[in-house]
């Protein structure tokens, strides 16, 4: 299995460069937020209100960890199910935002919005979260403190891993990937 | 007439809720090794085997091998010659359930208030708790660690007596392939027919304690059993949603009688974890 590293945030070549399928390693910066952050921001966003951190080129991962346990900067922390965050979506793309980590459908508006912001929607392996954690470096809680695990942390990742489900062409590898197995069955 | 104690119940549930999270059972375990031998996807190949690693650093580490750690579902059995000293069992479980959540550091998913979305005070607490009484004087409490990814994806529809075998398969069929990648497959499909509304839908949750691999007594339901794991396997969803011949490592059917106009069926999905455990005290 072969993997394209690529750095967080996003720029615009390593979004160009990419396509539905690719298998790629991120180490850099991303954020974690999930349903309940999301309606804040989106409700900031509403209000002309400013947001906790500035969305450009950043990349956003939709998990809740368990807590640390002593010794641990991190629980467990694998992606949750992406269409919850449909709704509030294109606004945060609007914004600048660059890439979202989740697993799972994206709605039609979202996998356009994705194109038309040169954006890019990764999955990680549903339910890999003690694997995940081992990729974690650097923990910060920036926002939401309220929220507890749905609080924004600021992250540091190396080498952790994601396949491109949406590209910044429109493709969706949820549907080429069942498809090209299917065909390559019969 | 034996007597349990409170206390009892509660340290015992405290120990499965966390033991339930840290070490994937030997039945899912062995049922994804079979898995990842026999898929036919270089990408569902690498997720079984990455699923695989991660339940292996999950019990090493003794960390939960899923962020989402569930809602704490109990399915009980009370022998009616069991008496319970000290407190309430719906109480004990929640003690339990409270204490195994906190002190080895699993998530607190529950909110109070589905509308207001206002976090529980009691840590991950309340659980949801079935009681089934039964003859004799024994105490067994099944649990499952159930996660909310596949409970969104699940589904339930009362069918029409002219639909027949055959609604009820596309029912099924139709089920999993909008679930796709949401309900993080390979998935168990837990699948209740008949009862009634709710009856369905507790059958459905029922089978899903059932131990991967174990077929349903009746001969003509283990053969459905068998006959739909095949039918889904040929979905080509495969592992994560990303292709594959392996979308579910188990099929289990609950079976009971239902009125002359209903066809009622309710489909669970589990994810790949499946947390399963049975208490005995």
């Amino acid at each position: 299995m072969s993997f394209i590293k690529i750095c967080s945030p996003f720029d615009e070549e390593t979004i160009s460069s990419l396509k539905a399928g690719d298998r790629v390693l991120i180490t850099g910066v991303i954020y974690t937020a999930r349903d309940a952050a999301h309606k804040r921001m989106y409700d900031a966003i509403q209000l002309g209100e400013d947001l906790p951190f500035n969305l450009k080129g950043q990349v956003i991962y939709y998990v809740g960890p368990t807590p640390a346990k002593p010794g641990q900067i991190i629980g467990s922390v694998g992606p949750t199910t992406s269409e919850r965050m449909d709704k509030y979506t294109p606004a945060l793309l609007e914004q600048g935002l660059k890439g979202m980590i989740g697993k799972g459908y994206r709605s039609k508006e979202v996998v356009n919005s994705i194109q038309k912001n040169k954006s890019l929607y990764l999955a990680a392996i549903g339910g890999a979260g003690a694997l995940i954690a081992r990729t974690v470096k650097t923990v910060e809680l920036i926002a939401y403190e309220d929220l507890g695990t749905e609080a924004i942390r600021k992250i540091t990742v190396v080498n952790f891993p994601a396949v491109v489900i949406n590209d910044s062409y429109g493709n969706d590898w949820y549907e080429e990937g069942a498809k090209n197995f299917n065909s390559m069955e019969q | 007439m034996r007597i349990v104690n409170y206390e009892d119940i509660v340290e015992k549930v405290s120990v499965a809720c966390q033991e339930v999270n840290f070490e994937l059972g030997s039945d899912v375990y062995d049922s994804l090794k079979k898995s990842s031998e026999t898929e036919r996807s270089a990408n569902g190949k690498y997720v079984l085997e990455q699923l695989i690693e991660n339940a292996d650093i999950a019990k090493e580490e003794r960390i939960p091998m899923c962020q989402d750690t569930g809602v704490a579902v109990f399915i009980v059995e009370l022998g009616q010659d069991c008496h319970i000293e000290g407190g309430s069992l719906y109480t004990a479980i929640n003690e339990g359930v409270k204490r195994g959540y906190k002190e080895g550091y699993l998530r607190h998913s529950i909110i109070e208030n589905p509308l207001t979305r206002t976090k529980s005070e009691a840590y991950n607490s309340p659980a949801v708790i079935h009681i089934e009484l039964v003859p004799g004087d024994r105490l067994v409490m099944h649990l499952s660690a159930k996660g909310g990814g596949s409970e969104n994806m699940s589904t339930l529809k009362m069918l029409k007596p002219s639909d027949g075998l055959k609604g009820v398969k596309d029912f099924i069929l139709e089920t999993v392939r909008i679930a796709g990648p949401n309900a993080c497959p390979p998935l168990v499909v837990g699948i209740g027919i008949g009862g009634n509304f709710e009856r369905c839908a507790y059958l459905a949750k029922k089978s899903l304690f059932r131990p991967i691999g174990h077929r349903n007594i009746v001969t003509e339901i283990s053969f459905l059993e068998v006959e739909l794991i095949t039918e889904i396997n040929q979905l080509g969803i495969g592992p994560q949603g990303m292709g594959g011949s392996t979308t579910a490592l188990d099929v289990k059917i609950e079976m009971e009688a239902c009125h002359i106009a209903s066809l009622p069926v309710a489909i669970n999905l589990n994810c790949h974890a499946s947390r399963h455990k049975s208490i005995i005290v």
